[in-house]
């Protein structure tokens, strides 16, 4: 191993966090090489040094601070809130249901209607001036006590 | 997490007093303010409570929590960099006290031995000068790989980088260490 590829692996053989086989790699370069061992012993000093500050405590209104902002946070609703209660929404289903249905049969009629005019509008010529029909008898009248009225032309 | 994504309350305290010394720790040594450092972990503990119904375990908690945690610190102190730098001349001379506030020298009333805490007062404040001159990345990684001890594989993913960078950061780390603290480390021979 070189030196330079001690560079990567000399924290983790101080920490000793190297696997087996790479811990005993490392160990035959520093056998043989003073710098890196050296370095090594000033790393192990170094990682020694950091240990020797010590730690804070958080205040004592650390938490009740945490829990008076998260109890500020608004209240996020899911989109499955918007949905009405099951027996709403089956009746409002229904409801919508019924007054497609109504509209649609209502259309139909409409539609229906339009055309028998087109038809009877069609032949308006036809039988506004169909001379049969004049010499047709008059329509005979139901009997509503024994008076017959004359046909008004 | 996955209670607390579930909707127990009582889980996210679990969480908070958990890490809140481990965050409150790590943020006070990335800013060096105790006020600041309690600001931002009380954000960190927000963001986790806010993105719960979103909490995929895809990583360890503590990767997602540190990850959190230093992308705050790291634009906190590019933020403030510039104004911390506007250190009065003019200051009293002051000691860093480790509870976060700097407190004016007192030590002849407490302290019988004056001399040996100084030493010990001075020895403490080189570390954190020492610390806190890194590049911010590298102070990063130096905290969470020594005072979290997180695996290499965590720090990289808190981080974005990989695994190779990560070793190169915190070799490059212990080696400005290293020649900053070079009076203490030729005593500790």
């Amino acid at each position: 191993m070189s030196c330079s590829r001690m560079e990567k692996k000399i924290l983790g053989y101080v920490d000793g966090r190297l696997k087996e086989s790479e811990r005993l790699e490392v160990e035959k370069h520093l056998a043989a090489c003073a710098a890196c061992r050296l370095r090594v012993n000033e790393f192990r000093a170094v990682s020694g040094l950091l240990d020797e500050l010590p730690m804070i405590e958080p205040s004592a209104a650390f938490d009740l601070r945490v829990h008076a902002r998260v109890a500020a946070e608004p209240v996020k609703q899911s989109w499955w809130a918007w949905f009405p209660a099951p027996r709403v929404a089956i009746a409002a289903a229904m409801l919508v249901v019924a007054t497609v249905w109504v509209g649609t049969r209502s259309k139909n009629n409409q539609q229906q209607i339009a055309q028998d005019d087109v038809t009877v509008l069609e032949n308006y010529d036809v039988l506004s001036n169909f001379e049969p029909l004049t010499e047709l008898p008059p329509p005979v009248q139901a009997d509503d006590g024994g008076q017959q009225q004359s046909p008004q032309m | 997490m996955l209670d607390v994504k579930a909707g127990d309350e009582q889980s996210f305290t679990l969480l908070l007093h958990r890490y809140r010394s481990p965050l409150v720790n790590f943020l006070y040594r990335m800013v060096r303010n105790r006020e600041q450092a309690e600001d931002l972990a009380q954000e960190v503990f927000l963001r986790v409570y806010r993105a719960r119904e979103d909490y995929v375990p895809s990583a360890k908690f503590t990767t997602w929590l540190f990850r959190i945690a230093t992308n705050l610190a790291l634009n906190s102190v590019r933020d403030t960099r510039y104004q911390r730098m506007e250190i009065s001349l003019d200051a009293p001379v002051t000691v860093d006290a480790e509870d976060g506030e700097e407190k004016t020298l007192d030590v002849a009333e407490k302290h019988p031995n004056i001399e040996q805490h100084l030493v010990e007062e001075t020895r403490k404040k080189m570390i954190r000068h020492a610390i806190e001159k890194l590049p911010e990345k590298q102070r990063a990684a130096v905290l969470l790989h020594k005072y979290q001890e997180l695996d290499y594989g965590e720090i990289a993913k808190i981080l974005q980088c990989s695994e190779s960078a990560l070793k190169s950061l915190l070799f490059r780390a212990y080696e400005t260490l290293r020649v900053e603290l070079a009076p203490l480390v030729a005593q500790g021979k």
